[in-house]
């Protein structure tokens, strides 16, 4: 496994160089940003200064502050809808490539129709029915993501479904769960596990939309889409601040890509 | 007379987890004009790498590293490219093993014949085609007018392979280097175009390296033999010698693989009941019919031989009787009781006793799971045996599959040769501990004398439990080696049954005979007789 990092490029370093400090700021938010998320401390739109490192924003409120505990929010929210969107795309893509015949079918056409929309104006469609809120939020774009991870997944399960090992495993009696699990999940990871790293940024990126659009995360919970737009007026005085959330984004997901193509080069078997 | 090709102290390198290391070990090769210089070996002998260098190219990966490859004067391992691009397809040829995968699909033969002399100016297109047409003729090949107008996926294997040859003549060339160009088709077909290659090759005193694994083949081919392993040459010499006194024990060693026989079985005593039992058995993919009426008995203890050409329904009837392909018709009975038409609804006890070995080792084993797991998982799964206990049970096996347990229980299949993971394949059928196994066509991807301990571990297994094979193959040495009976099928019916050696002997069903007759012999003018023969019997 060392080893294996150890001949990592300098891009996939760069990469998890960043995700390290992203994770560090997650955990101590508390411990490390000088004010609390929500407290109205100065006066709006304070310029950057000792007292303030960043500034304040249109409340008040301290903007360095806000930025640490948005990483906790917007990248705890992505990574459990990531992992939503996995187990439910995932099981039923392998499901679907397993068993075949009407189950797929159906399936697959479901898929399609919900493919068939453009991914923001349904999640926009979808939390205006079922309302704004965190759980809302997760569990629409986790659906519309789902649809993506089962096409991958099935595809992939159905080129190891015709192998002969799984024959064996059938003609031995064992249960389809089984099957699947330990005959042919562990063939497929690699190109899930890239899918992964990839289809985590999306996710990101969906709910940071949303909230620059006002149907994502809601105020006074910060995060990195809404405070760009909160803030967006500054930009007209030559102020960089609003920047900084969307360069936040930015960041996050070229390290994730980084660390992405070094695995699918990995997995790929190419030389260099 | 003076040497066409002249390969001198040839070594090459290959490329493997970024390190360059040797792969041929200084070979030298010459070829006179009008010469057919047989090489063969088994994988990993450096065949079809000597056979590309021989014309100045490498696989990537490859590279030549020191030695020199000289053609009618000019050196090949110097040679610029554009007189390079002109010395190949006109001067020099190849065929490759799969012409399925060597012609384009998406172009009739004949416009694939026309490139090569249109490319190098030799011909107008208009007139390579009428050419083309007079080779097809003399390849034998049916409608040679028209044949050539259809797309490559229209004809058949054998029809394909003798279009390729026809495809390297088509600039005349010098030299021709045929890379195991039959080893893909039935021993029926192969004739067909073993026939065809020698009518070529003498008629235009074309010389020739011709590559292949298959020693009966090489005889009725080449003027001389070299024999090569592991990159290294064992020895050379004129066909006649080498057949009749090779010198190298690895020579002799693979001389006489063929040898191998196991002890006839005592007679079936009147009235036992056989293990398995197929009844009137008709198949069909949709509407496709591919079993047509098969019927057959495997007694305990013995081996049932299944043979026929490719597309005769052997794997067919495999599938039917694990129950992958349930029958349409006819019924498949175990120890005399019924067995259910799909595995799915089978109870333990059947799925339990018929195993099966899987041609391609390579996907039979999963890939991400260790020997270890492979074996031990039918142990659990139907003895219920405690993971320590299975551990060990599983470690006996490995014992008995000749592999050494600590070596092999943790490595993963990628880790093996291919003869060592067509033995995990069957310590895995063993790990069940069936009463029959079904063994599809599990020798023929492996080299002879690999498949040869293969066969002799599988009839010592055989003897130490007392199981009974079913053992689908179209070789017919392998069914003369281990077989009790045998039964010929032909497209979905069963031709002809009976035991091994009273099949053997005539009288026989024409197909059968045309079978036997068309395995290749080490006699060298076992060809060019059997070729006399068949047109006497066509004529009268």
């Amino acid at each position: 496994m060392w080893e294996e990092f150890k001949k990592a490029p300098l891009s996939a370093w760069f990469g998890m160089l960043m995700i390290l400090c992203y994770l560090v700021l997650m955990v101590f938010a508390d411990l490390i940003a000088p004010y609390s998320e929500t407290e109205v401390v100065s006066f709006q739109y304070a310029p950057w200064s000792s007292e303030f490192l960043l500034g304040t924003d249109n409340l008040g409120r301290d903007m360095l502050s806000r930025l640490i505990f948005a990483a906790r929010n917007t990248v705890g929210i992505a990574i459990l809808t990531t992992i939503l969107a996995f187990t439910l795309g995932g099981a039923l893509g392998l499901l679907a490539a397993t068993i075949g015949g009407w189950l797929d079918q159906i399936l697959s056409r479901l898929v399609e129709m919900l493919m068939g929309v453009p991914a923001l104006i349904l999640a926009l469609l979808l939390l205006t029915v079922f309302g704004t809120g965190v759980v809302s939020l997760i569990c629409v774009i986790a659906v519309i993501d789902a649809t993506r991870v089962y096409r991958l997944t099935r595809s992939v399960a159905m080129n190891v479904v015709v192998m002969e090992f799984v024959d064996a495993a059938r003609l031995r009696g064992e249960r389809m769960g089984w099957i699947m699990r330990r005959e042919i999940l562990p063939n497929i990871m690699p190109p899930l596990v890239a899918e992964f790293g990839l289809r985590f940024c999306f996710v990101f990126l969906t709910i940071s939309a949303l909230s620059f659009l006002g149907l994502g995360v809601q105020p006074p919970t910060a995060d990195w889409g809404s405070m760009v737009r909160d803030n967006a007026t500054l930009i007209s005085f030559g102020d960089i601040t609003p920047l900084l959330p969307a360069a936040a984004i930015g960041l996050l997901t070229i390290s994730i890509n980084f660390i992405v193509d070094w695995m699918l080069h990995r997995t790929s078997g190419l030389k260099d | 007379m003076e040497n066409l090709l002249s390969i001198k102290d040839l070594k090459i390198e290959g490329l493997s987890d970024g390190k360059w290391s040797e792969i041929v070990h200084g070979i030298s090769l010459d070829v006179k004009p009008g010469e057919v210089v047989g090489l063969i070996g088994e994988s990993g002998a450096g065949k079809s790498t000597i056979g590309l260098a021989a014309m100045g190219y490498t696989r990537d990966g490859c590279r030549i590293s020191g030695g020199s490859v000289n053609f009618d004067g000019k050196e090949l391992t110097k040679i610029d490219r554009k007189p390079h691009q002109d010395l190949l397809g006109r001067r020099i040829a190849y065929v490759a093993q799969s012409a399925a995968a060597s012609f384009n699909p998406a172009h009739k033969i004949i416009d694939q014949y026309t490139e090569g002399p249109a490319i190098h100016k030799v011909m107008a297109r208009k007139q390579a085609q009428l050419e083309a047409i007079e080779l097809f003729e003399t390849l034998q090949l049916p409608n040679p007018a028209t044949i050539g107008f259809r797309y490559p996926h229209q004809v058949s294997g054998g029809q394909l392979q003798r279009a390729i040859t026809a495809m390297a003549m088509s600039c005349k060339p010098d030299l021709i280097i045929f890379d195991e160009p039959t080893t893909a088709l039935d021993v029926t077909t192969q004739i067909e175009v073993l026939a065809a290659i020698r009518d070529v090759v003498t008629m235009l005193n074309t010389a020739a390296i011709y590559i292949t694994h298959d020693l009966a083949v090489v005889a009725q081919m080449a003027d001389r033999i070299k024999v090569l392993r592991r990159g290294h040459e064992v020895e050379e010499a004129e066909t006649k010698t080498m057949l009749n006194a090779p010198k190298e024990e690895y020579t002799k060693s693979l001389w006489a693989v063929r040898a191998f026989k196991t002890p006839a079985k005592p007679k079936i005593t009147e009235g036992a009941y056989p293990i398995l039992s197929v009844q009137n058995v008709t198949a069909a993919y949709g509407t496709e019919i591919v079993l047509d009426d098969v019927s057959f008995d495997i007694h305990k203890g013995r081996t049932v031989a299944v043979v026929g050409e490719s597309g005769s329904g052997k794997s067919t009837t495999a599938k039917v009787i694990t129950g992958l392909l349930p029958q349409k018709h006819g019924k498949v009975l175990y120890e005399g009781a019924l067995l259910e038409a799909s595995f799915k609804t089978r109870n333990q006890h059947h799925l339990k006793n018929i195993q099966m070995i899987f041609q391609m080792a390579d996907t039979a084993l999963n890939p991400r799971q260790t020997i270890g797991e492979i074996i031990q998982r039918p142990i659990e799964f139907y003895l219920h045996l405690s993971p320590k206990a299975a551990k060990e049970r599983a470690c006996d096996i490995l014992n008995e599959l000749e592999l050494e347990p600590s070596q092999y229980l943790h490595r993963s299949p990628s880790e093996l040769s291919g003869g060592q993971k067509q033995r995990v394949g069957i310590g895995r059928a063993l790990a069940a501990e069936p009463q029959l196994i079904i063994c599809d066509e599990v020798t023929s991807a492996l080299d002879q004398l690999v498949a040869e301990g293969i066969l002799k571990l599988l009839d010592k297994v055989q003897q130490t439990f007392g199981l009974s094979y079913m053992f689908i193959t179209h070789d017919l040495e392998t069914v003369r080696a281990i077989s009790d009976e045998v039964v010929i099928m032909q497209r979905g019916k069963v031709v002809e049954q009976g035991a091994t050696t009273s099949i053997f002997s005539p009288p026989n069903h024409p197909y059968t005979d045309l079978l036997l007759s068309s395995v290749p012999k080490m006699n060298p003018d076992w060809l060019t007789q059997l070729l006399k023969q068949r047109a006497q019997s066509t004529a009268g």
